[in-house]
């Protein structure tokens, strides 16, 4: 499945300047895999150690987020677009 | 030490300083956030310019921190990308501290090439201030008000 991937400004150094990319992926895991195999250095922005998204990614396919979904199982169609936004918090 | 990172000018049009002090009171006595639209430059960073001030939830919905709701920071960058622009900022409010990023503040920003607005409501008068922030170091960027 031909999906296309939103990144963030904060990532887009680490994947050649491109604001979005397209990877082929039948779950939400297979496409990273696949963005981190072609960009490595996406790879601990997006993933924590143990393989698991890491807290401060938040991913929605098309709108919904992915952790309400199946997470990185969730399945993925042809044209389906994945949103990679940071998790932007603070406070006193 | 961090005065070569202290730019752009960000441009607020009168109504986008409204609508963000609005909101910040609104929100209270919770912290308030929103999130900053605008162009890039051909360097790739934000120009100062805003084409939209976006208020969004506070998932939190605590005085004392902010998260941005990530289904309103999605409305935000499609309304970017819409206009070509991008996401260039955040604000939120203090509501009993300055108007100076915090330790977590600091810790937790996102993108150094984002401008970081907070409002003090801890005077009478509100206080606006933006900064950026790269790594530990805080620089304050100068504010300016147009009419619009």
């Amino acid at each position: 499945m031909a999906v296309e991937i939103k990144l963030p400004t904060v990532l887009r150094a680490q994947a050649d300047g491109q604001a979005t990319v397209s990877m082929d992926g039948a779950t939400v895991g297979e496409a990273f895999n696949a963005l981190v195999a072609r960009y490595p250095g996406l790879r601990g922005n997006l993933l924590d150690d143990s393989g698991s998204l890491h807290k401060f990614v938040n991913v929605y396919k098309d709108d919904d987020d992915i952790r309400y979904l199946d997470g990185l199982d969730t399945k993925l169609g042809d044209g389906d677009v994945l949103s990679i936004l940071p998790a932007v918090a603070g406070g006193v | 030490m961090t005065s070569e990172f202290a730019q752009p000018t960000l441009r607020l049009t009168e109504s986008q300083y409204a609508t963000i002090v609005g909101h910040c009171y609104d929100d209270l006595p919770d912290e308030a956030c929103g999130l900053l639209v605008g162009p890039l430059g051909g360097n790739g960073e934000p120009t100062g310019a805003v084409s939209e001030a976006r208020p969004c939830r506070n998932v939190d919905a605590s005085a004392v921190t902010y998260t941005v709701d990530p289904r309103d920071m999605l409305g935000a960058m499609r309304a970017a990308e819409a206009r070509g622009d991008e996401i260039i900022g955040v604000w939120h409010s203090h509501t009993h501290t300055d108007a100076y990023p915090s330790p977590t503040d600091v810790r937790q920003s996102v993108d150094p090439a984002w401008m970081y607005v907070i409002v003090s409501l801890r005077d009478q008068a509100p206080v606006l201030r933006a900064y950026r922030i790269r790594g530990e170091g805080i620089a304050e960027l100068a504010v300016t008000l147009e009419r619009g």
